[in-house]
């Protein structure tokens, strides 16, 4: 069905439901050396030995990633970048610099957004929207994290002598893309939770996935009162970055709402390091997480028929360089986004 | 629900403090005990070369922090001082060394940004601070050590 009314598309009050079930055509993943050491390195498009990508900066590699994984995935969907109507895309850097001068070399109009680490969910509701919408024929959503530039934008030089906290993450250097149309036989999003802005006042700047569980509980928590589903209704439920402290977090408050999520539930941080043999505390965090390991793992695992329904839940922290600094609380969001193949 | 949410608001708190995992404090005191002990055993070591070799006992501190300063810079520059700095903690922090790391690796990051924006303003952000309540604080002693000594 084509447009419609307003009504036919919402599913109680934050979820939209997708009647034309966009699908996801491709998808591209690429990530640094440390992530490709790491457990899902298999699932991985590409894994570059150079972090710098050959550039002189971290930013310009960041944006090459972000650039390069747009392309392949376009390439990957059989398509030229001149069939895509919209291109999505955010990252951390001030500016959301990465993904707009990635976009300064293609030839496509652009979005872009800032979500912290939630921009993968975000950009992809987003893009899945527009063409249940009848807005576009083709779509990409993309972003990217990288440690290097993560770091010196928000902590330390990297040569700088500190300790890091257990409760700390290590920020992923990776980029993805998701190419999505209309037609063939693919996984498919069927709807979108969109989240709020959550703060129960985590002060913490050194635990940031306790920070963004309040905001990853109450996205999942309303996702399945406005589906009226329950967790076993799903084969995978995945955060973002929440790290192993954060996923426990979650598990915990998501029983107080009488939801038991043990068993199908994994955060993307927790997931992509081996936190004892890489030495990255809580887990990964950053853009890239998510969007690796949702593009990476994930979708290859829906392609193969291992999951049926996942829920990808992308969460981002919401401070400032210097709102920590004037005394806020960190405030986060998740976004909900729900794909199915098969079954 | 509503009520629910702010039920759990209130734990909220609770709940991350219950899951934080705890620092390794004795582990990363013995390290950081080990490795700033090492380093001023180093720096003893050198005072004892300059007095043997006759220098000035008035300039034996400087020639000290001398070659401390440059063992720290150099160790940055190699990108090593932060691997010891790691689980040293404190430990690469305090002694002069870890002051040389605080100049140097800004300085190493920020020459991206160029001579004048990037090494010449960005090379004292993390040490700045240290100078500036370092010489101030020093400053507030003087005027005492010197009152006392007049009373």
């Amino acid at each position: 069905m084509a447009g419609g009314d307003i009504l036919n598309k919402k599913l109680g009050k934050y979820t939209i439901n997708l009647n034309s079930k966009p699908k996801i055509l491709s998808t591209y993943s690429i990530v640094g050396p440390k992530e490709g050491e790491g457990p899902l390195k298999d699932y991985f498009d590409l894994i570059v030995k150079d972090d710098l990508n050959g550039k002189d900066t971290y930013e310009k590699a960041e944006s090459s990633f972000v650039y390069q994984a747009i392309e392949e995935c376009i390439k990957g969907g059989n398509k030229n970048i001149t069939d895509i109507d919209y291109l999505i895309a955010g990252d951390l850097l001030n500016q959301i610099s990465s993904s707009n001068f990635a976009a300064r070399d293609l030839d496509v109009p652009f979005f872009g957004i800032y979500g912290a680490c939630s921009t993968m969910t975000e950009s992809l509701a987003l893009a899945s929207m527009l063409i249940d919408g009848d807005f576009a024929e083709f779509t990409v959503a993309a972003t990217s994290s990288h440690f290097s530039s993560a770091e010196r934008q928000f902590r330390f030089p990297l040569e700088y002598g500190s300790q890091r906290g257990p409760a700390t993450q290590w920020t992923v250097t990776g980029a993805a893309a998701f190419l999505l149309g209309r037609q063939g036989n693919f996984p498919y999003v069927t709807s979108v939770t969109i989240g709020k802005v959550k703060d129960y006042g985590a002060m913490d700047p050194n635990n940031m996935g306790a920070a963004m569980v309040p905001a990853a509980v109450d996205t999942i928590k309303n996702h399945f009162q406005d589906t009226g589903r329950q967790p076993k209704d799903y084969d995978l439920i995945a955060t973002g970055d929440l790290g192993k402290i954060g996923r426990e977090m979650t598990e915990t408050l998501l029983k107080k709402y009488g939801y038991d999520v043990k068993g199908i539930y994994i955060d993307c941080g927790e997931e992509i390091f081996d936190k004892d043999t890489q030495k990255t505390c809580s887990g990964g965090s950053g853009c890239g997480c998510s969007a690796v390991v949702d593009s990476g793992y994930i979708y290859k695992n829906m392609l193969s028929g291992k999951f049926k329904r996942v829920l990808l839940v992308s969460t981002g922290a919401l401070m400032s360089t210097i709102s920590s600094f004037q005394g806020e609380s960190i405030p986060g969001i998740a976004h909900a986004v729900e794909v199915e193949f098969g079954g | 629900m509503e009520n629910k949410e702010e039920k759990i608001k209130q734990e909220f708190s609770n709940i991350v403090e219950k899951t934080k995992p705890k620092p390794n404090i004795i582990k990363n005191c013995l390290f950081a005990f080990i490795v700033g002990g090492a380093i001023c055993d180093i720096g003893q070591l050198f005072q004892n070369i300059f007095i043997m070799i006759n220098v000035p006992t008035e300039d034996v501190s400087t020639y000290v922090a001398i070659v401390m300063v440059f063992i720290g810079a150099f160790l940055t520059g190699v990108g090593i001082y932060d691997k010891i700095a790691s689980f040293a903690g404190a430990g690469t922090v305090v002694p002069i060394t870890g002051f040389a790391n605080s100049i140097v690796s800004p300085a190493m990051e920020y020459k991206k940004e160029g001579f004048v924006f990037g090494v010449g303003a960005k090379m004292f952000t993390i040490a700045g601070p240290v100078l500036v309540y370092g010489i101030s604080s020093s400053f507030v002693v003087g005027i005492i050590y010197y009152l006392i000594g007049r009373w």
